[in-house]
């Protein structure tokens, strides 16, 4: 096989087709990013199940001594006080067995440390200041209701949080980001297909003469493919790299400078999830690419 | 060489047979010549040779191998062993005379030292050294066709296909790409030509092979191009 033939023949393809290549390239790239953010989105929900939901529904936070709750007397909890909300909350029938953690200043501390590790503030707060909670988490999640009423007023008791609560709404939205990025993603990779098929067929009309004489000499079949594989896998790699692209601008923009300081309470998607996504953009463009190559020179070009 | 056993060729949607009943014998080193009307089957014998379609019934052997049972990437395989010649030279506008001979050698992967060796050599075996650099549109339809012939038989085939080759060329022509097509011949390759040439046949006293409404109803050696002349 001749390798400057090939190349020879594949500047010549790309000129020829040159609007055409071009327009394969950018429904390549847009649908690739929207499938590449549906990836993150998908990623996005996972961490923060993984992470929060499925360990703990819900967060009792004890009184402080500045805290302002209807159970909270403007003193500290005490340990009476504590005793009694576990003992409430390990007694309630929605809460699962050995599903209360109590969480100390100290842990509240090291927590809040981590997920501050690079900003200011954490010099400017003290041990002192962190609020005590139980953690609990229950039988059936969808079941929070009786307890949080149970716990809700209890001296000692400043406020509580259940987690669905705030992460269901976020937890709608990113998958119906999921959901809309890939239909559109799954609409654009049609549109892509048809276009490579389409990209092919006129290139294989334009070079009927060439890839006649080519078969009449015997020129093998995969030798005559070869170079509209090699222009649909260019275009596909210039796509999928200018996806990649923009979703790691997208990532380092939206995620790592903005959500990532905003919400700090969340892990968020990071280098090692948009590089798994690329990945997977990347071998999805050059399948799509090449599958229906192959398959329109099969058609357009029989022995 | 070239085997035809029993056989029979019907177009899809068509329902008069374009071949039928042909059994012919080409041995190696043979020049024949295919003669009929248009429409007899000479093309249809040519295209089955080259396996651009299979049979309907029978098989043909080529170079000891059934067509029928070739798998179809071995075809390719195949047809390096043919070169093949058209009334319309079919060549390569934007290429040169040279490139045009290369490219046959090109597209089946011969090393760039043995093109370098091979093209200018059956240039001239051909008369068209000097000519390497011209483009198809520069020549004579004689000088295009011995491009084409140049073309067909650089990768030096066992068997040299040739469809009406002087069909678009004057009568002083055409002998002399007769005269080419015989010295190729009698390197050994096998030549088997269609054609509607009355004086060529007339004059070269090969083989004959008529056909008539798909049948064959003549095979001579040294035969004339037919009584109903």
């Amino acid at each position: 096989m001749r390798l400057n033939y090939i190349l020879s023949d594949l500047g010549i393809g790309l000129k020829r087709n040159l609007s055409m290549t071009i327009a394969v390239v950018v429904t390549i790239w847009v649908s690739l990013s929207l499938f590449g953010s549906a990836l993150l989105a998908r990623e996005q929900v996972e961490l923060m199940k993984g992470n929060w939901y499925d360990k703990i529904q819900i967060s009792v936070f004890l009184c402080t001594k500045d805290s302002g709750g209807r159970g909270c007397s403007g003193a500290e909890v005490t340990q009476e006080q504590k005793n009694r909300i576990r003992q409430v909350i390990e007694s309630n029938p929605d809460t699962a067995p050995d599903g209360v953690f109590g969480e100390s200043k100290k842990e509240a501390f090291e927590q809040f440390k981590k997920l501050y590790k690079d900003s200011p503030i954490v010099s400017t707060v003290t041990e002192d200041q962190m609020q005590e909670s139980f953690r609990v988490k229950l039988k059936d999640p969808q079941r929070y209701q009786n307890l949080v009423s149970a716990v809700a007023g209890l001296p000692g008791v400043d406020t509580v949080q259940d987690l669905r609560q705030y992460l269901d709404p976020l937890f709608k939205a990113l998958n119906g980001l999921q959901v809309g990025a890939l239909v559109a993603a799954a609409l654009l990779l049609v549109a892509a297909l048809m276009q490579i098929s389409n990209t092919i067929r006129l290139a294989a009309y334009a070079r009927r003469r060439e890839i006649g004489i080519m078969r009449l000499v015997g020129a093998s079949n995969f030798y005559i493919q070869l170079p509209f594989l090699l222009e649909a896998v260019l275009a596909a790699l210039i796509g999928a790299v200018l996806a990649c692209g923009t979703l790691w601008v997208g990532v380092y923009f939206v995620v790592m400078q903005r959500a990532q300081e905003t919400f700090r309470v969340w892990q968020w998607v990071g280098a090692t999830e948009t590089f798994r996504a690329t990945l997977i953009m990347v071998v999805v463009g050059l399948v799509l690419a090449v599958v229906p190559t192959f398959l329109t020179t099969r058609k357009y070009l029989k022995v | 060489m070239i085997r035809f056993e029993n056989v029979s060729k019907t177009y899809e949607g068509q329902s008069k047979a374009a071949l039928l009943n042909v059994n012919v014998e080409i041995e190696k080193g043979e020049f024949v010549f295919l003669v009929g009307t248009s429409g007899s089957g000479k093309s249809t014998f040519l295209r089955l040779v080259l396996r651009e379609h299979r049979t309907s019934k029978g098989h043909i052997m080529v170079a000891g191998k059934d067509l029928n049972r070739l798998a179809s990437w071995r075809i390719p395989q195949m047809r390096r062993q043919i070169g093949t010649v058209f009334q319309d030279f079919r060549l390569l506008p934007n290429k040169t005379v040279a490139e045009n001979v290369a490219f046959a050698l090109q597209v089946i992967g011969k090393p760039r030292s043995h093109i370098r060796k091979t093209v200018p050599e059956v240039l001239e075996l051909v008369g068209l050294d000097g000519k390497e650099d011209r483009l198809p549109d520069e020549l004579s339809g004689g000088e295009q066709q011995r491009v084409a012939i140049a073309r067909a038989f650089v990768n030096r085939p066992m068997i040299l296909i040739a469809d009406e080759p002087t069909g678009n060329l004057d009568p002083g022509t055409s002998v002399g790409i007769m005269k080419l097509l015989d010295r190729i011949n009698r390197t050994g390759t096998t030549v088997v030509m269609a054609t509607h040439d009355v004086s060529i046949v007339d004059q070269m006293r090969k083989r004959v092979i008529e056909l008539e409404n798909g049948h064959v109803v003549r095979d001579e050696s040294r035969g004339v191009y037919g009584y109903q002349h």
